[in-house]
């Protein structure tokens, strides 16, 4: 009997530890493009006043690109903290999507404390990687991804606020596509087989291209650009083409 | 006046996190319903496609590496290459044309 149980502990442990290396080895993209667009707050940072330290603990506790960047100019603007909570709120409130699709990966019997670590990692990159991963989501892939992609952003923005500008821009723009190329490497291959997905893909992209450049629509912040579509475009395919079930 | 860098931090960084933690730990169970369900998972699709598109062409200077990066990237996703083959490949491609074009 304890032989069994400790080899049962021993199985668990051991695809633990499988799904972490995996996710560190995917999260690997995720800290080269982290680097590059930290390295740009960093130096935008730098530019408000931010000491190396402000900025690595507001890179630490926030793992968000756009909110950090819009916090820039209402610190600078020496905004209310409440200004501060509603911009916030509205940039991020994207998460609370992601977070509820996410919570559907994970299999019921998943420890509950989990929960409360993973949810730091939320970012639009190890969400959609951690959403990529087949079958249900064991919380150790997720944090092989946050144990590669957190140092990244942290790291990026000490360098930027601490050099100024070490790397040169053109290396910095060919590291920042990274990222688009993640989200293209999760959401691309399930198109091939379904073609509802397939038409799904196209007609967000044709929609986000129309609101970047027609007027008035174009006013709008990207984070509330990003709710309005998925809202409307999932919604829509959810109501048109339910799945069907497994 | 100015306010303290410290509190402005904590406050982006509780309203941020209770953004993500909330829906993760009130929907602990496998959602039933068939719509909803539908709807979150036609999410990441949205949601990734909206941020890439035209996002990822939005540089300044000349656009063509950055549209060979996207094509390439698009080809090799298309084809099931992997993540990291993907995200290093069009990199690659962006890095070499951007060497040959003087800005």
């Amino acid at each position: 009997m304890k032989l069994l149980i400790g080899g049962f502990l021993y199985n668990v442990m051991e695809t633990n530890f499988i799904s972490f290396k995996n996710g560190v080895k995917n999260g690997i993209p995720i800290f080269i493009g982290y680097l590059a667009v930290s390295f740009s707050f960093g130096i935008a940072a730098k530019n408000i006043g931010l000491s190396v330290f402000q900025g690595a603990f507001m890179s630490a506790s926030n793992l968000t690109s756009a909110g950090q960047f819009a916090s820039l100019g209402l610190i600078s603007a020496a905004s209310s903290y409440f200004e501060m909570a509603v911009t916030q709120f509205v940039i991020n409130l994207r998460y609370c999507l992601m977070s509820c699709a996410l919570s559907q990966k994970l299999s019921e019997s998943t420890a509950f404390f989990h929960r409360f670590i993973m949810a730091a990692g939320i970012s639009d990159e190890i969400f959609g990687i951690s959403y990529s991963a087949e079958g249900h989501l064991n919380p150790f892939y997720t944090y092989g991804l946050m144990t590669a992609a957190v140092p990244g952003w942290v790291l990026g923005t000490i360098l930027g606020i601490a050099s100024g500008n070490i790397l040169p821009d053109r290396i910095m723009s060919s590291l920042s596509i990274a990222l688009y190329s993640m989200f293209i490497a999760v959401i691309i291959p399930p198109t091939r087989k379904n073609k509802i997905l397939k038409g799904i893909v196209i007609l967000s992209m044709l929609l986000s291209f129309i609101f970047y450049y027609i007027p008035v629509l174009n006013n709008l912040s990207q984070g509330f650009k990003i709710i309005i579509l998925t809202a409307v475009i999932a919604g829509g395919a959810a109501v048109l083409f339910p799945i069907k079930e497994e | 006046m100015k306010g303290n860098i410290y509190i402005y931090i904590l406050v982006m960084a509780l309203v941020t996190y209770t953004i993500r933690l909330l829906p993760f730990t009130l929907i602990r169970k496998e959602i039933k319903n068939i719509y909803i369900k539908s709807f979150l998972h036609y999410v990441p699709y949205v949601s990734l496609a909206v941020m890439t598109f035209p996002e990822i062409l939005n540089v300044e200077g000349n656009k063509f590496p950055r549209i060979a990066g996207f094509i390439v990237a698009l080809i090799l996703a298309y084809r099931g290459g992997s993540l990291f083959k993907v995200a290093f490949v069009s990199c690659t491609v962006v890095f070499i044309l951007e060497l040959f074009i003087i800005h």
